[in-house]
């Protein structure tokens, strides 16, 4: 009994460990970096005299790769979803869901070499014309907003299911169509466990680093045209992880830094998750 | 809107959706061009999987030979290139991930499940930091690895034990949840009967509640060892190296892993790498593959419905 509460507290310590590895290091960089440049400088370039630490172009990169692959994302996973729950016979959806978790079971690494091997040189570059470099920040944010499809749709598709059947057969006694009872009450009615699922998929995009560490580029760019390369946070801890980091060097503690601030994003966005959940769960 | 709705025709509307399919009598165009854009945004999921694996397969089907399996990493011989470093130190991680990971796991999913009193703060407190825990990037556990290996003393991150642990701690908490599920999935009337019979707490977790969920309990956690597989985030932090030339030999021996070459291979400009790199995503698409059809296997097989 105690050895099965012992392994429960893993959690626990596994959270704090987290937070205790990120911010030790993290601590040290903020010694020698000003936690103010950090925030406010507009100029990357922790490996180059002169060294400059503003993590700005960072996060906006984050931020364009991540709207890209939303965009992509919520339209097209709720569409599968409300597809699945209102509209597929039992049949069906026993066969679709399949495919959609062998999609969601696709490393991310194998959806990074498809941005660099398919969809820049293929889709974007010979289809639909467009003049962009071999890394850039749409064609990760493509890949990004496939590889997050099944996990809007399938969560999604959990809220619609759990709207009661009464709701629904209310609406077609008074004369709606399938589509009216989709849109304007399964819909409402499932909006904060959507509304879970979009951002637990966010979550997911913000932390992705195989596709934009393969496909975003290597370069802190402060752009927002999204056919040019541009580094993202984890972006930048895929490249400097690879290299030469003795504990305690500057460089190392970069790494910390960056990773800290990608822990605490994530941690807010998946409590906010957490709680539209909880709320939602609630309701019926 | 008002008219739409009276000129829809009520007959057969107030049945529930499972009795009635997509072929329902609701010709107006709108209706028609929703559904039509449902089910495209369905098909476009599948039809981007259908595209990967092909252009993947044709990419890399030339590689597909003996010296692929058997070769390791070259730069000098690129179209000798191989992976066999990287398939046998992903196996290694596997079994040790899963060696790792499993008994934790399933013995704190049944404390929370069987024994844990759920109106207690530290109890309510596990369960959010698990949901938590379930959405950290997987990259910051490779950084969370870093800090514990040199908390343990190792001045080698790039260890079998090292992404074993990074990986153990990725996929431990997808392993609580889906045995907390399958333990529940077992009736009350099984645990009281047992309990009736003058069967301890304990007794009755380990003889009647345990054995039933198992089945589940496999299903879950061979989906998460399939995931673990393909991650190459967390390994990446602790510097697992590329240019390995041997055959890793133990949880202390240094290693590369399958997705950790496909990542090197696809970050060079030589084609030669590239053809190589498609055909490693095919054996690695392949060992996913398996294992997420022993998953269902079991899952159909062996499930019992209660």
């Amino acid at each position: 009994m105690a050895l099965l509460r012992a392994a429960a507290f893993v959690s626990i310590f596994t959270t704090i460990g987290i937070v205790v590895s990120l911010v030790l290091p993290a601590v040290d960089f903020f010694r020698e970096v000003s936690i103010v440049e950090f925030f406010t400088s507009s100029d990357w370039s922790p490996n180059l005299e002169p060294q400059s630490f503003g993590v700005l172009p960072l996060v906006t990169a984050t931020l364009m790769v991540t709207a890209i692959g939303l965009l992509v994302a919520v339209p097209l996973g709720l569409g599968a979803a409300m597809y699945l729950s209102e509209y597929a016979s039992t049949r069906v959806r026993a066969r679709l869901k399949p495919v959609l978790e062998l999609l969601a079971g696709i490393p991310s690494v194998v959806f990074g070499f498809f941005a660099l091997t398919f969809v820049t040189p293929i889709l974007l570059q010979k289809i639909l014309r467009l003049e962009v470099g071999f890394t850039n920040a749409l064609s990760a944010g493509i890949v990004l907003g496939v590889m997050i499809i099944p996990t809007i749709a399938s969560l999604s598709e959990d809220a619609m299911s759990a709207v009661p059947q009464a709701l629904r057969q209310g609406s077609f006694a008074m004369g709606a169509n399938r589509m009216q009872t989709t849109l304007r009450v399964v819909f409402p009615a499932a909006i904060s466990g959507i509304a879970a699922a979009v951002v637990l998929g966010l979550s997911r995009a913000i932390g992705e680093t195989m596709i934009v560490a393969l496909a975003a580029g290597g370069q802190p760019n402060l752009s927002v045209d999204p056919r040019e390369d541009m580094q993202t946070m984890t972006g930048f801890i895929a490249a400097t992880a690879g290299g030469e980091n003795p504990v305690g060097s500057t460089s190392y503690n970069t790494l910390f830094a960056v990773g800290l601030l990608l822990f605490a994003m994530t941690l807010v966005i998946n409590v906010i998750s957490i709680a539209l959940v909880r709320r939602y769960r609630q309701v019926y | 809107m008002a008219t739409t709705q009276l000129e829809t025709p009520p007959r057969d509307a107030a049945l529930p959706p499972p009795l009635e399919t997509g072929k329902s009598h609701e010709r107006n165009r709108r209706s028609l061009l929703f559904l039509v854009s449902l089910w495209c945004s369905l098909a476009f999921g599948i039809l981007v999987l259908l595209v990967l694996i092909v252009s993947t397969a044709i990419d890399g089907a030339d590689r597909l030979d003996s010296n692929l399996f058997t070769q390791y990493a070259s730069q000098l011989r690129e179209d000798e290139t191989g992976i066999r470093a990287g398939i046998l130190g992903s196996l290694w991680l596997m079994v040790t991930t899963a060696l790792m990971s499993v008994p934790l796991g399933i013995a704190a999913a049944l404390y929370l499940e069987e024994f844990a009193d759920p109106t207690r703060w530290y109890n309510k407190l596990i369960e959010v930091n698990l949901q938590n825990l379930a959405a950290v990037p997987s990259v910051i556990y490779g950084l969370l690895a870093v800090g514990l290996m040199a908390l343990g003393g190792f001045r080698q991150t790039s260890l079998v034990i090292g992404g074993a642990l990074a990986l153990s701690l990725l996929i431990l908490p997808v392993i609580i949840i889906t045995t907390r599920e399958s333990v529940r999935a077992v009736p009350r009337e099984i645990r009281e009967g047992s309990l009736a019979l003058g069967a301890t707490l304990w007794q009755t977790t380990w003889r009647q509640s345990l054995p039933s969920a198992i089945p589940g309990i496999a299903t879950g956690t061979i989906l998460a060892l399939s995931r673990a597989i393909g991650e190459a985030a967390p390994l990446l932090l602790l510097g697992v190296a590329i240019g390995i030339r041997f055959d890793p030999n133990g949880i202390l021996s240094q290693f590369t892993a399958l997705p950790i070459q496909i990542f090197s291979m696809t970050s060079m400009s030589q084609d030669e790498f590239q053809t190589a790199a498609a055909a490693a995503i095919i054996v690695l698409l392949v060992m996913i593959l398996v294992l997420n059809g022993l998953a269902i296997y079991i899952r159909n097989r062996f499930q019992r419905r209660w």
